[in-house]
């Protein structure tokens, strides 16, 4: 792919804006459709775009895949830390009320950090199942 | 008017399905599919389920067929050809597929207040309290995240399992591929 130079202007174009398209899904799906899945797949996406046009290896050279890895376990350890945090506060797992001086805050609070929790695991996993796909050599 | 969008958009799947069946060429075929989910992410919109369209956009027509596309790479291009005709696809398939029809008979109308989704004790209960207890405009989120944050827990343990295992079993390409390149 890497003498097409209209897909790689193209492409170079796109990427900020299909990540800060991500980010805006993550951040903003309290108020409109979205949250930690869709951007999840959405921020991946921009690494995947970036990875088809300009080849996996230098892909590989922005996001690790040792960091990809920390990222897979990070999501799920955010998500249930959340919850362990609510019950050391006092409260239930998983109930934010806690979490905050008051319950519609802790709500808003706990909501961001598991949505978040979901948006790194699910984009971590997306980008491992597009290496482990993509990295393999085709059979000669 | 949101008929003749559903009736389009309807004889465009059955087309595109048909077209995947036909096609040879199994690039063509991912393409395909990525139609496919891209008209089902409208269909969702048309039923006002705009988080479950952010989905199957997202997923669907985006991620399937990439990772399908990454595949073909391992693969053949072209379908397969099999000599012998034997009628027992054909019989498996269209047994399965009535028997989804005949499941769908029991399934309550579209918009019908009487059914369970709508006539259980939490729906209202999610529509009249979130607002003061949650907070949060979007009340899928609330649901998702808050309300249900236990099964939300349970499904990012899936995903986080299927990477897992995928990396347990394919996962040699995950690396770099040669030393080298490493930086």
């Amino acid at each position: 792919m890497s003498n097409h130079i209209i897909l790689r202007i193209v492409a170079k174009l796109l990427i900020p804006f299909v990540l800060l398209f991500g980010l805006y899904v993550q951040f903003h799906g309290d108020y409109g459709p979205g949250g930690g899945f869709q951007a999840g797949v959405i921020f991946a996406g921009g690494f995947i775009l970036y990875a088809l046009i300009f080849g996996i290896d230098t892909a590989k050279q922005i996001i690790h895949p040792n960091l990809i890895q920390f990222l897979v376990a990070f999501g799920v350890l955010l998500y249930a830390g959340t919850g362990f945090a609510s019950i050391l506060l006092g409260g239930n797992f998983l109930d934010y009320n806690v979490l905050s001086h008051d319950p519609i805050h802790g709500q808003h609070l706990g909501i961001l950090l598991v949505e978040l929790g979901v948006g790194i695991t699910v984009a971590a996993v997306m980008m491992a199942t597009f290496f482990c796909f993509a990295g393999r050599s085709p059979k000669t | 008017m949101i008929e003749i969008i559903n009736v389009i958009i309807l004889a465009f799947m059955v087309i595109i399905a048909v077209a995947i069946v036909r096609v040879q060429n199994l690039f063509a075929a991912i393409i395909l599919t990525g139609f496919y989910s891209l008209l089902s992410a409208g269909m969702f919109v048309i039923l006002d389920a705009v988080d479950v369209a952010f989905t199957e956009a997202a997923v669907g027509a985006g991620m399937t067929t990439v990772i399908m596309l990454g595949t073909l790479l391992l693969t053949s291009s072209d379908e397969k050809q099999s000599d012998r005709w034997s009628p027992w696809p054909l019989l498996a398939v269209l047994l399965l597929g009535g028997l989804l029809i005949y499941g769908t008979l029991d399934m309550p109308m579209y918009g019908d207040p009487a059914s369970p989704v709508h006539a259980h004790v939490v729906a209202p209960r999610y529509i009249q309290e979130s607002p003061e207890e949650i907070g949060v405009p979007n009340m899928v989120t609330a649901v998702l995240a808050s309300y249900r944050g236990y099964d939300t827990l349970g499904e990012t343990t899936v995903i986080f399992t299927a990477g897992i295992g995928l990396l347990l079993l394919i996962g040699s390409g995950f690396r770099f591929r040669n030393k080298r390149n490493a930086p």
